[in-house]
């Protein structure tokens, strides 16, 4: 098991390293010198040899990289002299556009992005467990063509569409919500909670369209294997059965699948932060990249892969209790 | 040998028998039918009504209130028939016909290039296993840990000049197909190993043989199925990427697009953003509907 899990940090550690190179070749290669547009409009040739040399940018390709690479651990000095600015480990530089340290943005935005993710997920995975189990139990009844049929709608709806639609009935014609606004949970809760209600709504109708379709054929085929006609012939009464016996392997898939996807949303929903003006950190890539601020990408790239590498993980290990035929091996 | 010879002709006519008795796969395959015909026969249409996709037309807009479209319903009339665009009065129908274009051209060679290399790939890795199969698995790791949106976005917005259309259809596919290439290694794995492959190796059938004769029939439905579902998906990324700003550029028109333009004029104009946004829907929902049908005729042909 130590073993495993050793092996699978080495890969994870590889892949994020992989991800840092690829994300930095090409913003090395193909963007415009971040020089001039730091430097602004009254620029001399002197201003921009001066700030290359603060910002390391004069340097070699390989060694700006470890150099990106080193400070993340243990932090590292710009300039020298009197301009000498140190940025303490963690440190993923400074922004282009507004000098803040990108680590503190990230810290700071964090949170909105993990409420939304978190809001969300509660949301999707009780509509679409608890709809696919009721889908699957009165298979071919009206109820089970209804939800499936609004299970295929729902998953069709791009979320900026859905997005706009719903702001567009209920907060323009309804107005039963106020616009999305930036309200700590402390300042003012009601406001907050309806701040939050609409991106949970839109972010939650997609998976949960997608959970109710997979919880419905995975309990579809548990409900047909040998053990459960063995759980109904010992004679456990239906909703026995359904509880000790159908529930686990049914929702094993599903587990797996949720970690990935939720992993996937802590890096930021782009679009869903995009839409609704939210402070997280898919807003902070957006705008990051509209403004060519490559400190920031670089940041918002590796935070995502690195939460995607975390949930794989994760998974696989949770995996292994949940369903007692998996048993990891070292090989 | 049998597994494959015997099966094409009857199980396809057993599937469009099985997909001609269900009415959402008829509808959805009616409505994108209509889709492609407007695609299609776009320049007829704007000829037709004498609108071009990037005509101007003043009269149709009311300058006094801020350029808001005249007459309800987003100024739909006879002479507009799903209405202008606020502020210029582009015609909604000329620019959803040449939109269609785009996005269906986009969509339909992101689906072929992904198949191209998850069936080429999946099929490599699965046939030779050893050090191929892990050399292209690990490519397939890197690749799906990768945040593609952003990294998307990203490549697309730091490359300003050049065909963007070519360039969307070469990130979507570089991102996209290692899903499809994970099944194909996995069946292949199973082929592999079944009777009739190794009677045919035994038999001194050629890998080229091997590879095309037996184990590409086989993979056909599971195929036929995923590249279905997957073209919604990509309908929707390209759409997606253009709303964010970074697919196709104006004044080529594009659905995405026209939704993102729509965002500052929705509470004023409603049709402005509802068009295209239900042309959207209604295209993803047809085509995901019409995988989903697929796929149950093809499990309900296995299992009997």
């Amino acid at each position: 098991m130590a073993r495993y899990v050793a092996g699978r940090l080495a890969g994870m550690v590889l892949i994020l390293f992989l991800v840092c190179l690829f994300t930095f070749i090409i913003f090395f290669a193909l963007q415009p010198d971040p020089a001039v547009m730091i430097c602004g409009k009254t620029c001399t040739p002197e201003r921009i040899d001066q700030i290359h040399s603060v910002l390391g940018l004069d340097e070699p390709f390989v060694g700006q990289f470890f150099g990106f690479l080193f400070g993340i651990f243990a932090g590292r000095d710009y300039g020298q002299g009197a301009n000498l600015v140190h940025c303490a480990g963690p440190c993923l530089g400074y922004s282009f556009q507004t000098g803040q340290s990108v680590w503190d943005m990230v810290v700071e935005r964090l949170p909105v992005s993990a409420t939304v993710a978190i809001g969300a997920a509660v949301l999707w995975l009780l509509i679409g467990i608890v709809a696919g189990l009721l889908s699957a139990v009165k298979e071919g009844t009206w109820w089970d063509r209804t939800a499936m049929g609004l299970a295929l709608g729902g998953s069709s709806i791009p979320n900026y569409v859905l997005a706009l639609a719903l702001q567009y009935v209920l907060v323009v014609q309804l107005q039963v919500l106020p616009f999305p606004q930036a309200v700590a949970f402390g300042d003012d809760p009601v406001v907050w909670f309806e701040s939050y209600l609409m991106p949970w709504l839109v972010l939650a109708t997609g998976y949960a369209c997608l959970y109710a379709r997979l919880t419905r054929a995975n309990v579809i085929d548990t409900l047909a294997e040998n053990f459960m006609r063995t759980a109904r012939s010992k004679g456990l009464s239906p909703a026995l059965t359904m509880r000790r016996h159908a529930l686990r392997p049914a929702l094993t898939p599903i587990a797996t699948i949720f970690g990935m996807d939720f992993a996937a949303l802590l890096g930021g929903a782009l679009i869903t932060e995009t839409v609704f003006g939210l402070n997280g950190v898919g807003k902070m890539a957006a705008d990051s990249i509209a403004k060519n601020d490559q400190p920031v990408i670089m940041a918002v790239t590796l935070l995502a892969a690195f939460f995607v590498v975390i949930g794989n993980l994760v998974v696989d290990l949770v995996y292994t209790r949940l369903d007692p035929r998996v048993r990891i091996t070292a090989q | 040998m049998t597994v494959a010879a015997l099966s094409p002709a009857t199980s396809g006519r057993r599937v469009t028998h099985a997909l001609l008795r269900d009415r959402g796969a008829v509808l959805s395959t009616a409505f994108l039918a209509l889709i492609v015909l407007l695609a299609v026969f776009a320049p007829l249409i704007s000829a037709i009504t004498g609108h071009g996709p990037n005509d101007f037309d003043t009269a149709a807009i009311d300058t006094d209130l801020g350029g808001i479209p005249r007459g309800s319903l987003g100024g739909i009339s006879a002479e507009h028939l799903l209405g202008v665009e606020p502020q210029n009065g582009r015609d909604i129908l000329a620019r959803i016909a040449h939109g269609a274009r785009v996005s269906l051209l986009i969509a339909a060679s992101a689906t072929a290039l992904t198949t191209l290399l998850g069936v080429v790939l999946g099929m490599l890795a699965g046939f030779y296993q050893g050090w191929v199969d892990q050399v292209i698995c690990r490519v397939m790791d890197f690749l799906m840990a990768f945040p593609a949106l952003i990294f998307m976005i990203a490549i697309l917005s730091s490359l300003p000049q050049g065909n963007r259309s070519v360039l969307l259809v070469v990130v979507i596919s570089v991102f996209g197909w290692p899903y499809l290439a994970r099944v194909v290694r996995g069946q292949t794995m199973t082929l592999v190993n079944r009777e009739f492959v190794e009677a045919a190796r035994a038999s001194g059938a050629s890998t080229g043989a091997l590879v095309f004769k037996e184990i590409l029939p086989n993979l056909r439905s599971s195929l036929i199925v995923m590249v279905t579902l997957a073209v919604p998906g990509y309908v929707g990324t390209e759409a997606g990427l253009s709303f964010l700003g970074v697919g196709v550029t104006p004044p080529t028109p594009s659905w995405g697009q026209m939704i993102a333009g729509s965002v500052g004029w929705y509470a004023v104009d409603p049709m402005y953003f509802a068009i295209p946004g239900a042309f959207l829907f209604l295209t993803v929902l047809s085509l995901t509907v019409l995988g989903d049908r697929l796929r149950a005729a093809f499990d309900a042909g296995e299992a009997s």
